[in-house]
């Protein structure tokens, strides 16, 4: 009986180390999920995300030279460039591109990047959420 | 007699081939390296690559990589931030390969300020930087075909007309 016990709890243990060092694949209907929690956390008065709010935030700048649309262009249904180095940078649009939006970190990292630069400051769930309606309402 | 003969004949032979092959693989590294085939690292490529080419540590040395690594936040205006395993692991790639130093690039933090790059490329028109094709310096690509792995051969460049 307790050798049996100790290594179920090692299998156990095991299981749960190898889920947590996968990237944790995800769709961007899960991801979205995750930024309307948030949202309802941070605001009882949370009214949903919106494709136009997140298309007009994508196409303006906000303070800063650079918008989204700036390297990401106002169509994410093509590839982008990088408005300083020239780099091309693939769709953003799940539609055009499946990768987007399928590994939670990658998409945090991004968003803490661009919003600096783009905002000055990190974003919040709402505009995260709506920024992602927008790309998810986008058909190829 | 004859058979001990046999046997040494037969060890010379093999050690022959072996050290034979050795050469081979040795020769082989030296071209690698004289053609800029350099070390790679899996991570490097993937975020030093992202925004730009994933440019070679060789070509700046320890000391400025070390300055980089410290300051991505506010990486030349943008905000290159990374989780702390990954940038450990850039940065102990990127210090592992760096260059001697000899590049002159002691203070620089950009490749393109360094007397090395400034020397090696003298001759290219000052328009041609300005082709919306190249636009920056920073764009190895545009002109080496090869850059991407890593091959800056210089009867390979094409300037883009």
């Amino acid at each position: 009986m307790q050798p049996f016990k100790s290594m179920a709890g090692v299998l156990l243990a095991g299981a749960l180390a190898l889920t947590g060092l996968a990237a944790v694949a995800a769709t961007p209907a899960e991801i979205q999920k995750t930024f309307e929690a948030e949202a309802r956390a941070g605001a009882p008065g949370f009214g949903g995300f919106s494709a136009e709010r997140g298309r007009q935030f994508f196409d303006s700048t906000h303070g800063n030279d650079w918008s989204c649309a700036s390297c990401h262009t106002l169509n994410p249904r093509q590839p982008g460039k990088h408005a300083k180095t020239g780099k091309e940078i693939a769709p953003m649009a799940p539609a055009a591109n499946p990768q987007r939006f399928s590994d939670a970190a990658k998409v945090e990292k991004w968003f803490k990047r661009n919003c600096k630069d783009v905002l000055g400051r990190a974003c919040s769930a709402q505009e995260k959420g709506d920024v992602l309606a927008y790309l998810m309402s986008l058909a190829k | 007699m004859n058979k001990t003969i046999q046997m040494k004949m037969f060890d010379v032979i093999v050690w022959a081939v072996a050290l034979l092959f050795a050469f081979g693989l040795l020769a082989g590294e030296a071209m690698a390296e004289s053609k800029g085939v350099a070390a790679a690292n899996a991570t490097w490529k993937a975020e030093c690559g992202s925004c730009h080419l994933a440019y070679p540590p060789q070509l700046l040395p320890a000391s400025s990589w070390r300055q980089i690594m410290a300051g991505l936040p506010r990486h030349f205006g943008a905000d290159a931030s990374l989780d702390a395993a990954s940038a450990a692991e850039i940065g102990a790639f990127l210090e592992r390969n760096a260059g001697s130093g000899r590049r002159g690039g002691e203070a620089a933090l950009r490749i393109t300020e360094t007397r090395w790059f400034l020397r090696k490329h003298d001759e290219v028109r000052p328009s041609a930087w300005n082709n919306p094709q190249v636009r920056t310096a920073a764009n190895c690509s545009a002109c080496h075909g090869g850059a991407e792995r890593g091959d800056f051969d210089e009867h390979a460049v094409r300037i883009p007309r």
